[in-house]
């Protein structure tokens, strides 16, 4: 890679807003996830009893939907990542290398 | 098959010894052998023959480094997710997991998560910044602005120090394994196990790597998929009616729907939980993965089906702990029974509790389907041993053959038979180490695995790409202070100090070093970049800026790997 073309990119304005867009994107679905699997943890540590109330009638307690939760909202927040930056992101990149060539 | 169960009596057990998820991934612990099990031998060398053909169709096809390493980039994202998840879902976490649900239904649960919540982090900082920037390993990346002998050095002890204590753990398990389902001989086991990972790797590469993870993640997912769908049947697919069946059979009764005393203290809690997370993002074996695609998009795909087959698994696991709960506690045959008829519903299960799933297999589907387990569960060794020896190998020519010893100037084909060379080394070395540790507590391994991956790799990976101010310097003493830190910290923890080696008091109250390792490991890598005042520290920060461009654009990224 030439220096050039760093410059170029550098110089981009839509490389500076993309480089801020996506990680902002990034960071806050980190913090997203970190604050499901902690706020998991805590209340485990410190309220278990919040988790075993039973939903209704049944035995089937609040714990058990709480934590097929937490599995999914780690592959619904992967596909959210995805979705977004495999289409609005990529096009942005490809745009910026293509006026940096 | 009450042959099989007859033998397992010989308390011969797969323990989730110690109270960590991670220890759970390592733990197969036991003596004493059963007889022959001819479907699940059967069964096991139709899986051995496909994977020996698929190893010399790739064998034919590997010829550039980018095949070996890399699998020339010619992996799709959805073959990669596949194959992540199976280096990741590994025999222990099968059996351990279903085990721990069945002994105390919802802290079972609470492991699942841990294992499963590093992914999404994984894709949001790492992957496509890795895919960006390296080549064949992590230490491409972490070395891309940095020197590279001494990054190289650290990085290669780091992966090799991770792949050594993980394969103990997996040839130790092994070899227990097989002997309990197999009834072959704990040596023979692990020479198998030795010798088929050593064709993998050696003859077939990154290719044939693969291809065995992703048939056996196929296998294993079909079987548990089985498994969970024949419990569900049972209860006309309500949940609430299982559970219910459960809390009726199990001794702990209602509080197998409720967390017990699994996470009491909030700092162990805390360090487990960044041990899995940031450890997950630091296995070199599944960083590698993220070569064998073409480019960052299917980087990215890759990790979403990965979290999406894991997380799938894992909420199996929870269903086959809680069948096994209804399907087993109230049949004796499952268990060691007293003269008097009485047992324990928990601890007397044949094998201990980590053969739940096993006897679930015989129970909804009979001894064929047992069998067909039994092969699964030695598949799935087999995949995540030869992912480990695939990493190891590669350290040992890429980063420090290739770029110390030649610097540099060394053919390709000279580097991949290097690398064939350390794989064989690797696998003599690995049947060694799971002879010489056969009657050693191997459970605290796989901890140690994740605290070295969370504490080294991790650090310097994400230092050298998120920090302008990282220097060589920086790097190489934070690293190995992370790297010592958490070795040291887990040895003398309760798990290795007390239980392992018989000391009367722990010199360090956790069990789980990360939160106090990663914390050296940044701090270190921090300090001594700042005090870095050299002529070359100052030339890597400014070398900064491309590699971030890089990074960021993937422009000028290995295109070399595509075909």
């Amino acid at each position: 890679m030439n220096s050039d073309f760093v410059t170029r990119v550098k110089g981009d304005p839509q490389f500076n807003e993309l480089v801020l867009r996506r990680s902002r994107f990034a960071w806050i679905l980190s913090a997203v996830m970190l604050a499901i699997y902690f706020g998991f943890i805590f209340i485990i540590a410190f309220a278990p009893k919040v988790l075993a109330i039973p939903i209704g009638a049944g035995v089937t307690t609040v714990g058990i939907p709480v934590g097929l939760m937490v599995i999914v909202s780690a592959f619904v927040l992967t596909g959210i990542y995805v979705r977004r930056a495999n289409s609005e992101f990529d096009a942005i990149t490809r745009q910026i290398i293509e006026r940096a060539k | 098959m009450s042959r099989l169960r007859t033998a397992m009596t010989a308390a011969v057990g797969l323990i989730v010894a110690g109270h960590t998820a991670v220890q759970a991934a390592g733990a197969i612990e036991g003596g004493g052998r059963q007889a022959l099990n001819i479907p699940a031998i059967i069964m096991f060398f139709v899986f051995v023959g496909a994977t020996l053909g698929i190893t010399y169709w790739a064998a034919r096809r590997t010829r550039s480094a980018a095949d070996f390493y890399a699998a020339g980039g010619g992996i799709t994202g959805f073959q990669n997710g596949l194959a992540i998840a199976g280096d990741y879902m590994s025999a222990a976490s099968f059996l351990g997991i279903s085990g721990l649900v069945f002994a105390s239904g919802f802290d079972g649960l609470i492991y699942s998560v841990g294992w499963l919540v590093g992914w999404p982090v994984i894709l949001f900082l790492i992957a496509e910044r890795l895919r960006n920037l390296g080549k064949y390993t992590f230490a491409d990346v972490v070395s891309f602005r940095l020197e590279q002998m001494p990054v190289r050095t650290l990085s290669a002890v780091g992966t090799l120090s991770v792949v050594a204590f993980y394969l103990i753990a997996q040839m130790v398990g092994a070899g227990k394994l097989i002997e309990l389902l197999f009834g072959l001989p704990y040596l023979y086991a692990v020479v198998i196990v030795g010798a088929l990972m050593i064709v993998y790797v050696a003859f077939g590469g990154m290719v044939a790597t693969t291809w065995v993870q992703i048939i056996k993640a196929c296998l294993l997912l079909g079987g548990a998929t089985f498994m969970a769908l024949m419990v569900m049947a049972r209860f006309g697919f309500s949940p609430e009616a299982m559970f219910q069946a459960g809390v009726e059979i199990h001794p702990k009764k209602s509080s197998i729907m409720a967390p017990g005393n699994l996470v009491s203290d909030p700092i162990s809690a805390v360090s487990l939980g960044l041990a899995l997370m940031f450890g997950t993002a630091g296995l070199p074996h599944i960083l590698m993965r993220f070569f064998t695609v073409a480019d960052a998009k299917a980087a990215r795909k890759s990790v979403f089906y990965a979290t999406g087959f894991i997380g799938y698994f894992y909420i199996l696991t929870f269903i086959i702990g809680f069948g096994a709960i209804t399907l087993l506690m109230n049949d004796p045959s499952y268990y060691k029974v007293a003269a008097s008829g009485a047992y324990n519903k928990i601890t007397d299960l044949l094998g201990g509790t980590n053969m739940a799933a096993v006897h679930l297999a015989d129970a909804v589907g009979g001894s064929l389907f047992l069998g067909f387990i039994s092969a699964v569960a030695f598949a799935t060794i087999l995949a995540v041993v030869a992912g480990l020896t695939l990493a190891g190998a590669s350290a040992v020519s890429h980063d420090l053959y290739a770029s110390l010893s030649a610097k540099g100037k060394v053919s390709e084909d000279r580097e991949v038979r290097i690398s064939k060379i350390a794989a064989i080394a690797i696998g003599i070395v690995a049947v060694i180490l799971g002879y010489v540790f056969e009657n050693q507590n191997v459970a605290f391994m796989v901890g140690l695995a994740f605290a070295v991956a969370a504490s080294c790799n991790f650090p310097v990976l994400l230092m050298s790409v998120f920090w302008k101010g990282t220097t060589t310097r920086g790097v190489v003493v934070g690293g190995f202070l992370g790297l010592i830190a958490a070795v040291a910290m887990v040895v003398l923890s309760p798990a290795v100090w007390v239980k392992t080696f018989g000391f009367t008091a722990a010199l360090f109250p956790y069990d789980n070093p990360a939160l106090f390792s990663m914390a050296i490991a940044f701090g270190g890598i921090w300090l001594f970049s700042k005090l870095d005042a050299s002529l070359r520290a100052s030339k890597e920060q400014a070398a900064f800026e491309p590699q971030f461009i890089r990074s960021e654009t993937g422009i000028g990224a290995a295109g070399a790997l595509a075909h």
